[in-house]
């Protein structure tokens, strides 16, 4: 834990001595802060996670008649409130399967992860700067459409707090895990983006992007309750509207969390 | 002092064999080649020497130790320029070299590598816009950041133009002078001769000769070329012999 440099272990020309943690501490943070630039470079990218879902419930609640007024369809609800949930579904689903996927099999198809095997520093860790670098991207972008509705609208929600937390952490999660596998098993960068996109779709469809709420036919939404996004959609609505998130959407989530993320630890190929 | 020691090396993939029985040291302070037409087990010989494959026979030593048990040890004093290794398009080369000088103890100046390498009027510039000589000067770099003892460099020059070549060799010359023990995979000969102190040959996962470029060319008769060289050489050792005509 002594961390001071004793006068027989400092070295000529660096001032304190680097000790395996603090190198440690060193080159994570400089990975997260790499790996965070590198985001922003992607404007493209960084514009659908951060700024989209802001975006959209602007767009959607300032140009779409009847938006902000209690509508019959959704069970006498402001449609906006009912689709906030969804946005953040959206997000979920876009920062996993497009941002978190594309730079990771970018990495690996470059080489980057064979190259930092051959360094002091785990592969592993990357992967690890680029979870934090991600979520916190989610987490800003979801953070940024709340205020935009509340802002631009006056949303007076009353969500369950904790279970709107727990529903987007597993949420996320689950998201990340299939993520994960479909980087493990795609050889190169453009087949990992196609088939990116392949579960991309169906999973915003499932998370009732364009049928949302009440919209959704009884019989999809029995199959959406069983996709990792369908879940999350669905225990952030319940929880937005101020009960906690069924059973169900937990377990599924749960369940493809572990799964899939135990697979993905399985198949991950670094180079 | 010898600083590396393989003997009776062994690898396979699958039914493939890719390294038969390879065998030979490199000392400290050489510039040590391998030099062997593509698919003779170069590029799978110095995986193993560097730990990130496990070879299926034979034993190993770097700096004394067993790559495949001090993986981690041997990661902070060998540098690795791999084959076809990129980076990110949107890294800058000044943070490139910053944050893998992050992850060594006692790195080098990455302030005068760059310098060295002549790359500090590029510092600014993304890793998609460098050209090819300079993809391959930062990757050298990379390689150099955490101040090695050895430096295994894979196929330093394919693609480079005459005179980026030309510049590299000087930097191979320039990491010898620093005190690095280098091993350099090749299948230049021109290369070869001009760098390495020694080369190893090998063919099919074999080891063919050991010797001096200036040796391994002395000992070669070739019917009706008077004066062969190191390419004539290694073609003689490497080529699968012909039917007696």
């Amino acid at each position: 834990m002594n961390a001071t440099a004793s006068p027989d272990t400092a070295r000529s020309g660096s001032g304190t001595r680097a000790t395996p943690r603090r190198i440690a501490i060193r080159s994570t943070a400089k990975l997260v802060v790499t790996e965070a630039k590198l985001f922003v470079r992607e404007p493209l990218g960084a514009f659908f996670a951060i700024v989209f879902p802001a975006a959209l419930i602007l767009v959607l609640g300032g140009a779409m008649p009847g938006f902000t007024e209690p509508s019959a369809d959704v069970g006498g609800r402001l449609p906006i409130e009912v689709y906030l949930p969804i946005t953040l579904a959206l997000a979920i689903g876009t920062v996993a399967l497009v941002n978190l996927l594309n730079a990771l099999a970018a990495d690996r198809e470059k080489g980057v992860l064979r190259r930092l095997s051959t360094t002091p520093v785990s592969p592993v860790r990357l992967l690890g700067a680029q979870l934090v670098v991600n979520v916190s991207a989610l987490v800003v972008g979801c953070g940024l459409a709340l205020l935009a509705a509340w802002g631009a609208f006056r949303i007076t929600a009353h969500p369950n707090v904790p279970g709107l937390l727990i529903a987007f952490v597993l949420g996320a999660a689950s998201m990340v895990a299939l993520a994960l596998l479909v980087a493990a098993f795609t050889p190169t960068g453009r087949a990992a983006t196609g088939l990116g996109s392949l579960v991309y779709y169906p999973m915003l469809f499932a998370a009732g992007v364009w049928t949302p709420g009440p919209l959704m036919p009884d019989a999809v939404r029995r199959v959406a309750d069983f996709t990792p996004l369908g879940a999350a959609s669905q225990a952030l609505q319940d929880a937005w509207a101020g009960d906690w998130p069924r059973p169900l959407h937990l377990a599924v989530m749960v369940g493809f969390t572990v799964v899939l993320g135990g697979l993905a630890t399985k198949l991950f190929r670094w180079s | 002092m010898t600083v590396i020691e393989v003997s009776n090396l062994q690898k396979r993939y699958g039914d493939q064999v890719a390294v038969r029985d390879v065998s030979f040291e490199v000392r400290a302070g050489e510039i040590f080649g391998i030099v062997g037409p593509n698919g003779s087990g170069k590029t799978t010989t110095v995986e193993c020497l560097t730990g990130l494959r496990r070879p299926d026979g034979g034993t190993i030593r770097v700096l004394g130790l067993d790559p495949d048990l001090a993986r981690a040890e041997l990661r902070r004093s060998v540098g690795i320029q791999l084959q076809e290794s990129q980076l990110p398009d949107r890294l800058k080369v000044w943070e490139a070299l910053d944050l893998y000088s992050s992850f060594y103890a006692d790195p080098a100046d990455w302030r005068a590598l760059m310098a060295d390498m002549g790359l500090t009027a590029k510092r600014n510039t993304v890793f998609a816009k460098l050209s090819g000589g300079q993809k391959q000067r930062l990757s050298v770099a990379l390689a150099l950041v955490g101040n090695p003892r050895i430096a295994v460099l894979d196929e330093l020059t394919t693609g480079l133009d005459p005179q980026a070549r030309r510049d590299t060799w000087q930097l191979v010359r320039d990491v010898r002078d620093r005190g690095v023990t280098v091993v350099l995979v090749t299948h230049f000969m021109d290369e070869a001769e001009r760098l390495c102190d020694r080369l190893a040959v090998v063919r099919a996962g074999e080891v063919v000769a050991i010797d001096t470029p200036a040796n391994l060319i002395a000992r070669t008769e070739l019917p009706g070329i008077e004066r062969p060289s190191l390419e004539d050489a290694v073609l003689a050792l490497t080529n699968p012999p012909r039917a007696a005509a």
